[in-house]
């Protein structure tokens, strides 16, 4: 008997350790965000704020090594959001398309040969993205369009299309297989054919999912920073054609941050606030997208 | 005076894979009546009824051999089957309206097939739920959510989801088993409405609903159509023993 409760004991002592340390765990994550965030909120606001809010967020002008330095990063902004908008705009249909093909159609053999190159796509770390475009894209750029280093918008779109095709596929294909089976049937026997099935029903059961992953390819594309580095052309113009040098937010942090002077740094910590809020407003658009979702459930 | 045949079958066979699914099957459905299809499970009867409207065409290695023919046209082999699944309507065991209004589960069929103007289908719709006997429940929250109304009301939409392509035949594959009574009851008294205008041909497992309802009855046990008759005939002067058997509860 008295075995027998110490026995019990002793496995409540294990029941909460093993609690302890997965409450830990848990716990280092909200550490690491609130210490990431005060850090940058503290760093970057001042500078900001020295700046001035508009003079920061519209100014065009980025010279911030000149004697009269000037710190606008609108350019910045904007070359950021082209570039995430035209990585949406090339990735998606493509993304979505592959989706379907991935839950719907493909045989057994194409859908192996295709998901494992979804998965290599995946993989591939970014540097080695920025490496083909410097080598491939940039090269044919130079050559096929009236633009002298073939850097830039262009070529920046179109690496970031292919590297956010991973998310936006893989989260569009789950979505479409979680559509009930049932809801296929149903439409088929109604007569419907198999494409009217997939627009009219699949995609729209699946529909936020579906927006789920294009709103995580846009966290991607607008987090990227080592194969945009690469390609962007780093010279921070207002983009006014999708062949100009450009510098989006991150590749500006990166490249200033080895060069920059104290102030200089402070600023790009600035930068890194707009980024982050920019990286919580796609986060509150994909919690509500989901949250929507499961009201309807 | 003599039924005109609908469906006429001929030396059906079915394998999935290496599974012997149903075996050498002739049959011929009247119209204007309900078939019941009846059996323990696994006996071939759903497969049976998913050749009616090639639904059997969605699961890999499937091997169907012989004639099925629907008002004297074959419909295996290479066919239209988006025009057969429009003559021949299917409504499912589990209730499966579309995650969208109650309005647009109706008008899906008639939209895909073509028909664009808001007062036919909005004609359609009405026509198709008061034919489903569903119209008075839901008239007010058409615009509303198809998968907020109870699950007897569920399946009613799918039957008026079903009637609002025209069709001449309609499948109905165990669609009371998901059901509590009362709404099975509802059910049943609409497929008697239903048979005026339709041929049906209905799986189920309960062998007093088959009573109720059919005019006849088929009875398949592991492939085989082991007999086939009047409902009367069936339930009451069975010729197989197997029959027998099953219908007064030996096995099954």
């Amino acid at each position: 008997m008295n075995g027998c409760i110490s026995g019990n004991k002793r496995k409540f002592t294990y029941e909460k350790a093993i609690e302890l340390i997965f409450a830990l765990s848990a716990f280092m994550m909200i550490i690491s965000v609130a210490v990431i965030c005060f850090y940058i909120f503290i760093e970057g606001v001042p500078p900001i704020l020295k700046i001035g809010i508009s003079n920061f967020l519209f100014g065009t002008r980025w010279a911030p090594t000149f004697k009269e330095p000037s710190y606008g990063i609108l350019p910045m902004i904007l070359a950021s959001l082209f570039g995430m908008l035209g990585a949406i705009i090339v990735g998606v249909p493509i993304g979505i398309f592959t989706a379907i093909m991935l839950a719907e159609m493909a045989p057994k053999r194409i859908y192996g040969l295709l998901k494992a190159a979804i998965e290599l796509l995946a993989g591939i770390p970014s540097v080695v993205y920025g490496f083909f475009g410097l080598t491939v894209i940039v090269p044919f750029i130079r050559t096929h369009f009236k633009s002298p280093t073939g850097t830039g918008l262009l070529a920046m779109i179109i690496i970031l299309s292919v590297m956010v095709l991973p998310t936006i596929v893989n989260i569009s294909e789950t979505a479409l297989r979680a559509v009930p089976k049932e809801y296929k049937e149903g439409s088929l026997a109604l007569g419907a054919s198999k494409m009217e099935t997939v627009f009219k029903v699949m995609v729209p059961a699946a529909k936020s999912g579906i927006l789920s992953s294009v709103v995580l390819g846009m966290g991607r594309a607008i987090g990227e920073t080592m194969a945009v580095i690469m390609v962007c052309g780093n010279i921070p113009n207002m983009p006014k054609s999708l062949l100009d040098t450009v510098s989006p937010m991150t590749a500006t942090i990166a490249k200033d941050m080895s060069y920059a002077g104290p102030f200089h740094q402070s600023v790009l910590f600035g930068i890194g606030v707009v980024l982050f809020v920019f990286i919580i407003f796609l986060n509150l658009i994909l919690n509500f997208v989901v949250r929507k979702s499961l009201d309807r459930k | 005076m003599k039924k005109k045949v609908k469906i006429d079958v001929k030396n059906l066979n079915l394998h999935y894979g290496t599974f012997y699914a149903l075996k050498n099957i002739n049959m011929q459905i009247y119209e204007g009546e309900i078939t019941a299809l009846i059996g323990p499970s696994g006996c071939g009867k759903s497969t049976f009824l998913k050749t009616l409207n090639r639904m059997n065409d969605l699961i890999e290695n499937v091997h169907i051999e012989g004639s099925i023919k629907l008002d004297g046209n074959e419909i295996l082999g290479n066919i239209d089957v988006v025009e057969l699944r429009k003559k021949v309507g299917m409504v499912f065991q589990k209730p499966n309206p579309f995650p969208m209004s109650i309005y647009d589960n109706v008008a899906y069929g008639p939209r895909i097939h073509g028909i664009r103007k808001k007062a036919v289908l909005d004609e359609i719709v009405e026509d198709s739920l008061k034919a489903a006997a569903l119209w008075d429940e839901v008239k007010d929250r058409l615009n509303k959510s198809a998968l907020g109304i109870s699950g007897g009301q569920q399946q009613r939409l799918c039957i008026a989801r079903t009637l609002a392509t025209e069709p001449e035949v309609i499948l109905m594959d165990e669609p009371t088993s998901a059901l509590d009574p009362i709404s099975t009851s509802k059910i049943e008294d609409l497929c008697e409405e239903l048979k005026k205008k339709y041929t049906i041909v209905i799986v189920t497992h309960n062998m007093q609903q088959a009573g109720r309802i059919s005019d006849k009855t088929a009875f398949f046990l592991l492939g085989e159509l082991v007999e086939y008759n009047s409902t009367e005939q069936i339930f009451n002067k069975p010729k197989d023993e197997r029959t027998e058997r099953y219908i007064t509860g030996r096995f099954g």
